[in-house]
């Protein structure tokens, strides 16, 4: 790691150590990581690729606190998250992380700007006070005239779109993305991509995980996973758009 | 901040309903039904018993009522064919003999009801002729609306008045003034000299259960002097043929006894004296006091039946509430993932999932209710039953409604809860 990405001295977003997850499927024991070290700045862009079964996945759950690593460290912002209680690994989910799913997962009873507002409601704030920063990120992502739609009456990137601003309204440590372009066609990517890249411009801190060339051409840092362990990673010394 | 944060879980609630309006709709049938059949039922119970007690009341509560009833042996014998003469009843002795040595009677009014056919003009009704004395206005409510009652003279110069009911001159009065004319009785005439209400003393139903009752408002009132005089103590029935006669002095005594607790002791006493003097059981004995504690106990078991009807009725709405929650959770396990991703509790999902139970059961409740209303309205307004509908069925209803959703939304909401948001999220 001597080749340094831009933001050397930045703040630790993720710090983990020798990080294991064993599932028990039955009587065998799967061991889907087998010690994992990583750390992540504050406004870095990293995308994690491998092939399925990989780890990849569980890797992105435990980085995004929906899981426990059976063993190691685990540090969020210098908090050691590694072994939390169900309710506070919720209460960190809500305030620290923001989540882009590759099926967009809008609920579909609530309109677009009511979706920006779910992660809102489970800290508890007033919904009318951070009206205004809502809409503001709304328009962020171009939707300012569809705050009124349903998810159901949008198109596949204007539904991506809209859960890109519900992953910030609020103010995440740090964005967990799924492969977030995985159903839509590649000038919709694009677009997607686009709003990813300037949130990274403007200091957000992303972890996308795809095994798609193009979108990992997009990251500052791309980490290859192989049978649960990291296999290389590489720098991208010039990310960007490659269309 | 919190009542904010409960409101928006219950504007939720409403909107993951409203998404599948059928659904929501047949799943509150359940609790829709329970609630409106306790309301209903429970209102058209009271408003029978009400009726019911309110008879007994217009009886009144101090009064004893003894009648004269044809004995059954006698029946028998009327069916092989012959006439025959019965002697059976309350006689005049008996009337003495309860005034003199009953303790605790005010006064005894003895009645004598006569079948027969009441003309006016060309115009004929068939009705009561009751002999009485004046006193029966004081142990009955008479609702004398024009006129006046029979009077002492009346039946000390055996006149020939009468005092007939409101139901008859309307029959029989189209456009004359009732108390300007005579009706005729076989070959007699009596001058009307009063109109009296009748809907609110007992001759309206005679007795309990009266199968006849279709006559019975027709009544003239006159002197028991004159029926005696006029009409004989023979009374000469005609039946398909056959001729048969009666002898009966009294058809019945009213006993007002001086307070209720005198009702009681009076009963056994006069039923005991009666008895004595009285070889066949050629009479009963009426006590409104006793049939109305046994219309109350009657009403509260009719209570408890329709209670648990109701209660089973709401727990299977309860169950048709909890079955299809169970299958939102299945249906919505992709939801409660991503709600958990972004920041919610387990106890946020058991409260969203909560509310919308208790959202479909009140929901199921206020409609149940309104129906519940509607309802018994309806009973009353198409039939001539009356219902009353009580308050507290209401805020039963409801409230056993509103519990249901709680009991049943319980176990829906903890299995959500439990489902862990990994494998929530990659469900399909």
């Amino acid at each position: 790691m001597s080749n340094s990405p831009p933001a050397t001295e930045a703040a630790e977003v993720i710090r983990i150590r020798n990080v294991e997850k064993i599932f028990e499927v039955g009587e065998v024991k799967v061991r889907a990581l087998r010690g994992i070290d990583l750390t992540i700045s504050q406004g870095e862009f990293v995308a994690i690729m491998g092939p399925s079964g990989s780890g990849k996945s569980t890797l992105l759950n435990i980085l995004g606190c929906l899981d426990r690593p059976t063993s190691g460290e685990y540090f969020l912002g210098g908090e050691d998250v590694a072994q939390m209680d169900d309710d506070t690994l919720s209460t960190i989910r809500g305030k620290r992380l923001g989540f882009i799913f590759q099926s967009y997962n809008l609920i579909a009873q609530l309109t677009v700007l009511e979706n920006i507002q779910v992660p809102l409601i489970y800290q508890q704030e007033d919904l009318e006070e951070h009206k205004e920063r809502c809409i503001e990120l709304g328009n962020l992502v171009g939707l300012d005239d569809r705050l009124d739609h349903r998810p159901n009456q949008l198109s596949g990137g204007q539904q991506q779109r809209v859960a890109i601003a519900r992953s910030l309204v609020n103010e995440p440590l740090m964005i967990l993305a799924d492969e977030p372009t995985g159903n839509l066609d590649s000038q919709t990517e694009i677009e997607v991509l686009q709003i990813i890249d300037d949130l990274n411009k403007k200091g957000r801190t992303i972890v996308l995980v795809t095994h798609d060339d193009i979108v990992s051409h997009h990251a500052h840092r791309v980490i290859h996973m192989k049978d649960g362990r990291i296999d290389r990673e590489v720098i991208n010394s010039n990310p960007g758009i490659r269309s | 901040m919190i009542s904010s944060h409960f409101l928006n879980t219950v504007q939720l609630g409403i909107k993951s309903l409203l998404l599948h309006k059928l659904r929501s709709g047949l799943t509150m049938l359940g609790i829709i039904f329970g609630v409106c059949s306790v309301i209903a039922m429970l209102a058209i119970g009271e408003g029978a018993s009400y009726e019911a007690q309110e008879r007994i009341k217009r009886l009144g509560s101090e009064n004893i009522i003894v009648n004269s009833i044809k004995p059954p042996e006698d029946n028998q014998q009327n069916a092989s064919g012959r006439s025959f003469s019965v002697e059976y009843g309350i006689t005049y002795k008996d009337v003495t003999r309860i005034q003199d040595t009953i303790p605790g009677v005010e006064r005894v009014v003895p009645m004598r009801i006569i079948r027969e056919n009441i003309r006016f003009d060309r115009s004929q009704e068939s009705g009561q002729v009751i002999g009485t004395l004046p006193a029966y206005s004081l142990v009955q409510n008479v609702d004398l609306v024009a006129g006046r009652f029979l009077t002492p003279t009346d039946e000390r110069f055996q006149r020939n008045v009468c005092v007939i009911t409101e139901d008859l001159v309307r029959k029989l009065f189209p456009y004359q003034d009732p108390l300007k004319s005579s009706v005729r009785v076989k070959e007699s005439y009596y001058d009307v000299v009063g109109v009296v209400d009748e809907t609110g003393t007992a001759e309206q139903r005679p007795q309990m259960g009266d199968s006849q009752g279709e006559a019975v408002d027709n009544n003239i009132y006159i002197p028991l002097s004159t029926a005696r005089s006029r009409f004989g103590e023979m009374l000469v029935k005609r039946s398909s043929g056959s001729m048969s006669a009666e002898r009966v002095e009294l058809h019945r005594l009213i006993i007002r006894m001086t307070n209720p607790k005198a009702v009681i002791s009076g009963e056994q006493q006069i039923q005991h004296l009666l008895n004595h003097f009285h070889n066949k059981k050629d009479f009963e004995l009426i006590v409104p006091l006793q049939l109305l504690r046994e219309a109350e106990a009657t009403k509260r078991m009719f209570n408890v039946v329709l209670g648990s009807i109701a209660a089973i009725s709401l727990l299977v709405g309860g169950i048709g509430i909890m079955n299809i929650m169970l299958a939102t959770v299945t249906e919505r396990t992709r939801e409660i993932g991503v709600r958990r991703a972004l920041g919610a509790k387990r106890k946020d999902i058991i409260v969203q999932f909560l509310i919308e139970t208790i959202v479909l059961s009140i929901g199921g409740g206020i409609i149940g209710v309104l129906l519940g209303i509607i309802v018994p309205l309806c009973v009353s307004y198409f039939t001539d039953m009356k219902t009353i509908i009580t308050a507290w069925s209401v805020f039963l209803a409801f409230g056993i409604s509103g519990l249901t959703g709680i009991i049943f939304g319980i176990y829906p909401a903890s299995q959500a809860a439990k489902l862990d948001p990994i494998d929530a999220l990659r469900q399909e």
